[in-house]
C-alpha cells in the first residue's frame, strides 16, 4: 500500500464531514497515537470523528474501496492495545457518537449509539429503577462500543456476566461499509450466533454504530463490605468458603498491600491499616436475602482470619470504597513511574498457589508486583512496577509479565479475563491455541472481512492473507472416518 | 522537582510525566464533552505538552488547544494518579504569552481585558459608559468594528447583572466583631466582586462580625493575581501577589478572607508563585497558609450567631476554583443547610463547569455560552427558587444564562445569590432579595 491511498479517502471524508471531524494535522493526530495502553504508539495517517452512522458507514467503505486499513476507537481507554491505530490507516473515533436513542425501563431495554459511555447508560436508567451491570473499572469514561468490542467485564459480573450477557442487538457496519442489523431485541435470537462472534473481537470484523442493551432492576438492598486480612492467602481462603457456601456476592474484589497502598494515597479510601490484603465485598438482591448472606459471609471472613470487617453506612462511604478499588490501576502511578496492567484468569481454587508463585517471581527478579483482582472469577490484574529512565527494568517487567500469564495458563487459566488480546496479547495466543484454532478463527475473520482491513495486526499473532489457506488437513478426517460426516 | 520560572519556560517533564493516559479525565472536561476530541481533553493537552518538549516548539494547533482549556481543574479531581495539570497549564501558558506571536485581534482583545479587570477602579468607570451605549444604541454601531463584537455579549451580560452602582455603602476600613472577639481577619474585596457586586462584601462583613470577626478591609488592596496567573502573565501575576501579601502583611491579621473563589485558589498558591523571589518566598507560603474561603472559614468557627429561617429551595453550584481548586465542597452545603427554611437541591454534572473560567467567556464565547446553556438547563431541572455560589464569574454567567433559558421557554429566571448573603438574609432575619 503507498502513502497516497489514504487521499481519496481522506478527500471522501471532508466531502462529507464537517471540517473540525476529519484531523490530518501532525500534532493533532500525534494525540491519538495510543489508547489506555501507552507503551504502544502508532501515529495514524488519519483520524476521523463521525456524528452518526451514515458518516461512519461511508468513511469504512471508501477504506474498503481503497483497500485502506481501518481501526475503531471510543474513548481510548483500553489497556491491551486494541484501539492502537495504523500508521497508513484510518482511526475511526466514536465520541461524538453519543446518543441515548431510547430507554425503555418497561422492557428493560436502552439503545446507545457506541460513543456513549458506560456509567451514562446507568444514570439514564436509574430513575426508571434500573442499571446497566457490567461495570469496568473504568466506567466512568469507557465507551458501550469499545466494550462490545473487547467483551469488557467488570467487578460485578462475578454475579451478572459480562458485556455479552448484556447485549440483545446491535447495528453494525461491515467491513465493506454496508450496515446490517444482527441479533433481535428479543432475549435469544434463532440461526447462527453472529452477535456472539462480533462481541469481543476486537473491532476485527467490523464497528457497532447502534447497541441494544439489556437493562437490570436495581436491588432492593446493597451490602459492601470491607474486610480486612493479614495476607492474601486468608484472603483467598475466605473467597473459596463464600462461594463454596453458595453465596454469589455481587461482586468479591481482592487487593493486596501494595495495591491499598497506592489506592490510599490517590483517593484516601480509608482501607484497613496494616491490612496484607483487603476484600471488598457486596452482596445485593431482596434484602431478606442480603440480610441471611451477610451473617454467612460475616462468619466466613472471621473464621478465615479477618482482623476488621466494615459495613458501607451509607451510598458515599460505598462510593468511597469502590472509588479506592476502581481507581486502583492509575493509582499506581503514584507509587511506581511506568507499570504494566496484567490481565489474566485462573480457576479460583488456584488462588493462593498462583499467588505464591507470582511473590516468587517478584521476589527472584526484584521486580515489584501490586495485585488487584476479581477474586470471584479468578480474574487477576496483577500491576508490574518498574521505572523506564533505568536501563532493563522495562524488559524486566515485561519478561515477569509475560511469566504470569503462562502460570495462568498452566493453571488451566487464560491470557485475558476482561481487557482484551489486542496488539499486546497478540504473540502469547499461541500459547492458548494450536494452528487448528487459530486457524478456525481466522476463517471466521476472513468470512467477515476479506481484504483484512478491520483493525489488523491485533489479536492473531501473525497477520495471515485471507487468500491463504490455513493449515489444510491432509487425509481422511477422523469424523469421516468413523461414519459420523461426510464430505460434501 | 519544580519547574524553572525564570530560566526555561515551559511545561516541567517530570510532571508531564505523571500521566499515565488512562482517560478518567476524560468525561470531566468541559471541552471534551462538548466536541469529543482529544486535543481538547486534559489528557491530549498534556500530550501536546509532551510534543512541545519533543520538538522546542509551540504550534497555532498546540495554542489554540491550549487556549481552549477553561482552566477549571475538574481533572485534578478526576485523576487518580495526581497529576499536577493545575501547574502545568500555568507553566504552558506562560510559554504560551512568551514564545507564541498571537493574531492581532487576539492581541488586541487580551491587551483590553488585562488593562480593565484587575482594577476595579476601571471596571467602575467602565459600567456607566456601557448602559449608556445600551440606551442609545451605540453599542450596535460599536459591535460592527469586530473586536467589540467580542466582548459586547458579555459585558452586557455583565451590565444586565450587576447591582446598580452608588447604592452599596461604602466599606469601612474596619468593622468590629459583635459579641466576642472569636478572630481577626482581613477580607480580599476583589476586582469583580468589588465592582459588579459590592452587595457580597457588605454581606460578608456583616456576617462576619456577626460570627464574632473583627474585619480589617485594607483600602487600596489591588488585584490579587488570579486572572493573570490564570492566562500565563506570570510577571503581572507575581506583581500583583507581591502587593497584596504586603497589604494584608501590614494589616496584621489572622486569616484573609475571599469571596471570590479564583481569588481564593490563587492566593493559596501564592507560594508556588513567588518560590523563586527570595524576598518573598517565605512570606508568600506564610500569607498562603492564612488564606480562606469565607464558607471554609465560617465552617471552621462554626456559627454564634442565631439564624432566622430562610424560605428557599436552594440549588448549590460549585464553582470551579472552590470546589476542584480549593477542595471547598462540603463546607458551603453544611452551611446552607444549617439554616432553617432552606431545602438544598444537588444539581446534575455538578463537576461540569459553567463555562465562565475567570475572562474565558470573553476570549471564547462560543463553548462558554453552549457551557452556560447546559448549565442552565440542569439547575433549572432541579426545581429550586434560588441559584447560589460562590464566585462573581460564575453569578454572571449562570445569571446571563439562566436569563437565556428564561427567554426561551418563558417564565421568570431564577434569583441568585452569594453563600454568603444566604446566610446573611439568616442572620439578618430578612427575606432573600
Amino acid at each position: 500500500m503507498t502513502a497516497a491511498a489514504i487521499d481519496p479517502v481522506a478527500a471522501r471524508a471532508r466531502a462529507l464531514l464537517p471540517p473540525d471531524a476529519v484531523i490530518t494535522d501532525p500534532a493533532r493526530l500525534r494525540t491519538y497515537e495510543c489508547d489506555g495502553l501507552a507503551h504502544y504508539r502508532v501515529v495514524p495517517a488519519l483520524v476521523v470523528i463521525p456524528e452518526d452512522s451514515g458518516q461512519l458507514a461511508a468513511v469504512v467503505r471508501a477504506c474498503a474501496e481503497h483497500g485502506v486499513p481501518f481501526v475503531a476507537r471510543g474513548s481510548g481507554t483500553g489497556l491491551s492495545g486494541g484501539a492502537l491505530p495504523h500508521a497508513e490507516g484510518v482511526l475511526v473515533v466514536t465520541s461524538r457518537m453519543r446518543a441515548i436513542s431510547a430507554v425503555r425501563a418497561d422492557d428493560q431495554r436502552a439503545v446507545v449509539e457506541p460513543g456513549v459511555i458506560n456509567l451514562d447508560v446507568t444514570k439514564a436508567a436509574t430513575p426508571g429503577g434500573y442499571y446497566y451491570a457490567p461495570d469496568p473499572s473504568s466506567q466512568q469514561i469507557c465507551s458501550i462500543g469499545g466494550n462490545v468490542a473487547e467483551n469488557s467485564g467488570g467487578a460485578h459480573c462475578l454475579k451478572y456476566g459480562f458485556t455479552t450477557n448484556h447485549v440483545l442487538a446491535a447495528d453494525f457496519v461491515t467491513a465493506q461499509g454496508d450496515t446490517v442489523r444482527i441479533g433481535t431485541a428479543a432475549p435469544d435470537s434463532p440461526g447462527y450466533d453472529l452477535l456472539g462472534a462480533v462481541i469481543g473481537s476486537e473491532g476485527t470484523l467490523g464497528v457497532v454504530t447502534s447497541v441494544t442493551l439489556r437493562l437490570v432492576r436495581l436491588p432492593e438492598e446493597v451490602r459492601t463490605m470491607l474486610v480486612g486480612f493479614d495476607s492474601t492467602d486468608h484472603a483467598g481462603a475466605a473467597v473459596s468458603a463464600i462461594i463454596a457456601a453458595g453465596i454469589v456476592p455481587a461482586a468479591i474484589e481482592m487487593m493486596d498491600a501494595l495495591a491499598i497502598e497506592a489506592a490510599e494515597e490517590a483517593v484516601h479510601c480509608h482501607y484497613p491499616d496494616g491490612a496484607g490484603a483487603v476484600l471488598v465485598i457486596e452482596l445485593d438482591g431482596p434484602a431478606v436475602e442480603v440480610e441471611a448472606e451477610y451473617v454467612e459471609v460475616e462468619r466466613l471472613c472471621r473464621e478465615a482470619g479477618a482482623f476488621e470487617q466494615r459495613v458501607a453506612t451509607d451510598a458515599v462511604d460505598r462510593a468511597l470504597i469502590w472509588k479506592g478499588r476502581k481507581s486502583a490501576f492509575a493509582a499506581v502511578g503514584r507509587i511506581s513511574p511506568d507499570y504494566i496492567v496484567q490481565d489474566g484468569v485462573i480457576p479460583r481454587t488456584a488462588l493462593p498457589e498462583v499467588l505464591a508463585a507470582i511473590a516468587e517471581l517478584s521476589r527472584s527478579s526484584g521486580v515489584r508486583v501490586a495485585n488487584v483482582f476479581h477474586a470471584g472469577d479468578g480474574n487477576l490484574h496483577p500491576l508490574v512496577l518498574f521505572d523506564e529512565s533505568h536501563e532493563g527494568e522495562g524488559d524486566a517487567a515485561e519478561e515477569v509479565s509475560g511469566a504470569i500469564l503462562d502460570l495462568c495458563i498452566a493453571h488451566g487459566g487464560s491470557i485475558t479475563g476482561e481487557h482484551g488480546v489486542g496488539a499486546d496479547k497478540a504473540r502469547y495466543l499461541p500459547r492458548m491455541y494450536d494452528e487448528a484454532d487459530l486457524d478456525t478463527m481466522q476463517l471466521v475473520r476472513c468470512a467477515f472481512d476479506p481484504q483484512s482491513i478491520a483493525n489488523p495486526g491485533k489479536v492473531f499473532p501473525t497477520p495471515r492473507l485471507c487468500g491463504e489457506v490455513p493449515g489444510r488437513r491432509s487425509g481422511v478426517h477422523p469424523a469421516q472416518e468413523a461414519g459420523l460426516a461426510e464430505v460434501f | 522537582m519544580t519547574a524553572d520560572r525564570t530560566g526555561t519556560r515551559g511545561p516541567d517533564p517530570a510532571l508531564v510525566d505523571d500521566c499515565v493516559h488512562c482517560g478518567f479525565c476524560l468525561p470531566t472536561c468541559p471541552t471534551y464533552v462538548l466536541w469529543g476530541e482529544e486535543m481538547d481533553s486534559p489528557r491530549g493537552r498534556i500530550h501536546l505538552m509532551q510534543q512541545s518538549i519533543d520538538t522546542g516548539q509551540v504550534t497555532d494547533a498546540m495554542s489554540q488547544h491550549w487556549d481552549a482549556c477553561l482552566g477549571c481543574m475538574a481533572c485534578v479531581t478526576a485523576c487518580p494518579s495526581g497529576v499536577q495539570y493545575d501547574r502545568l497549564i500555568e507553566q504552558t501558558r506562560a510559554l504560551v504569552e512568551h514564545e507564541h506571536e498571537r493574531s492581532r485581534s487576539e492581541r488586541a482583545l487580551r491587551g483590553l481585558i488585562f488593562a480593565t479587570f484587575p482594577y476595579s477602579r476601571r471596571l467602575r468607570l467602565l459600567r456607566g459608559p456601557l448602559r449608556v451605549a445600551q440606551r442609545t444604541g451605540l453599542d450596535r454601531a460599536l459591535r460592527r468594528t469586530g473586536l467589540l463584537d467580542r466582548l459586547a455579549p458579555s459585558l452586557a451580560a455583565m451590565e444586565r447583572l450587576a447591582p446598580r452602582i452608588g447604592r452599596a455603602d461604602a466599606l469601612p476600613e474596619r468593622a468590629t466583631a459583635r459579641g466576642e472577639r472569636r478572630a481577626v481577619v482581613g477580607l480580599l474585596t476583589g476586582c469583580v466582586q468589588g465592582a459588579f457586586f459590592p452587595g457580597v462584601n457588605a454581606a460578608t462583613v456583616r456576617v462576619l462580625t456577626a460570627e464574632g470577626c473583627d474585619v480589617v478591609i485594607p483600602p487600596g488592596q489591588g488585584c490579587c493575581g488570579a486572572l493573570s496567573v490564570h492566562n500565563g502573565r506570570d510577571e503581572e501575576a507575581r506583581a500583583f501577589a507581591r502587593g497584596v501579601v504586603d497589604t494584608f502583611d501590614r494589616a496584621g491579621v489572622d486569616q484573609v478572607v475571599v469571596n471570590a473563589a479564583g481569588c481564593g485558589s490563587a492566593m493559596k498558591e501564592y507560594a508556588d508563585l513567588l518560590a523563586d523571589d527570595p524576598a518573598y518566598a517565605q512570606r508568600a507560603q506564610i500569607f498562603a497558609g492564612r488564606v480562606r474561603d469565607v464558607a471554609e472559614l465560617l465552617d471552621e468557627l462554626g456559627p454564634v450567631a442565631p439564624r432566622h429561617p430562610v424560605e428557599a429551595v436552594v440549588a448549590y453550584h460549585d464553582a470551579c476554583h472552590l470546589a476542584h481548586a480549593q477542595g471547598v465542597r462540603m463546607q458551603p452545603r453544611r452551611l446552607l443547610e444549617a439554616i432553617p427554611g432552606v431545602e438544598l437541591r444537588e444539581i446534575p454534572e455538578p463537576e461540569l463547569c459553567c463555562g465562565s473560567a475567570g475572562v474565558y467567556n470573553l476570549l471564547n464565547p462560543e463553548p462558554a455560552r453552549e457551557l452556560g446553556k447546559r448549565k442552565a438547563a440542569n439547575i433549572v431541572a432541579t426545581g429550586a427558587d434560588v441559584l447560589v455560589t460562590a464566585n462573581p464569574g460564575c453569578l454572571m454567567q449562570v445569571a446571563a444564562s439562566l436569563e437565556a433559558a428564561a427567554r426561551r421557554q418563558g417564565g421568570r429566571p431564577m434569583r441568585l445569590a452569594h453563600t454568603v448573603e444566604v446566610i446573611d438574609a439568616a442572620i439578618q432575619g430578612r427575606p432573600l432579595s
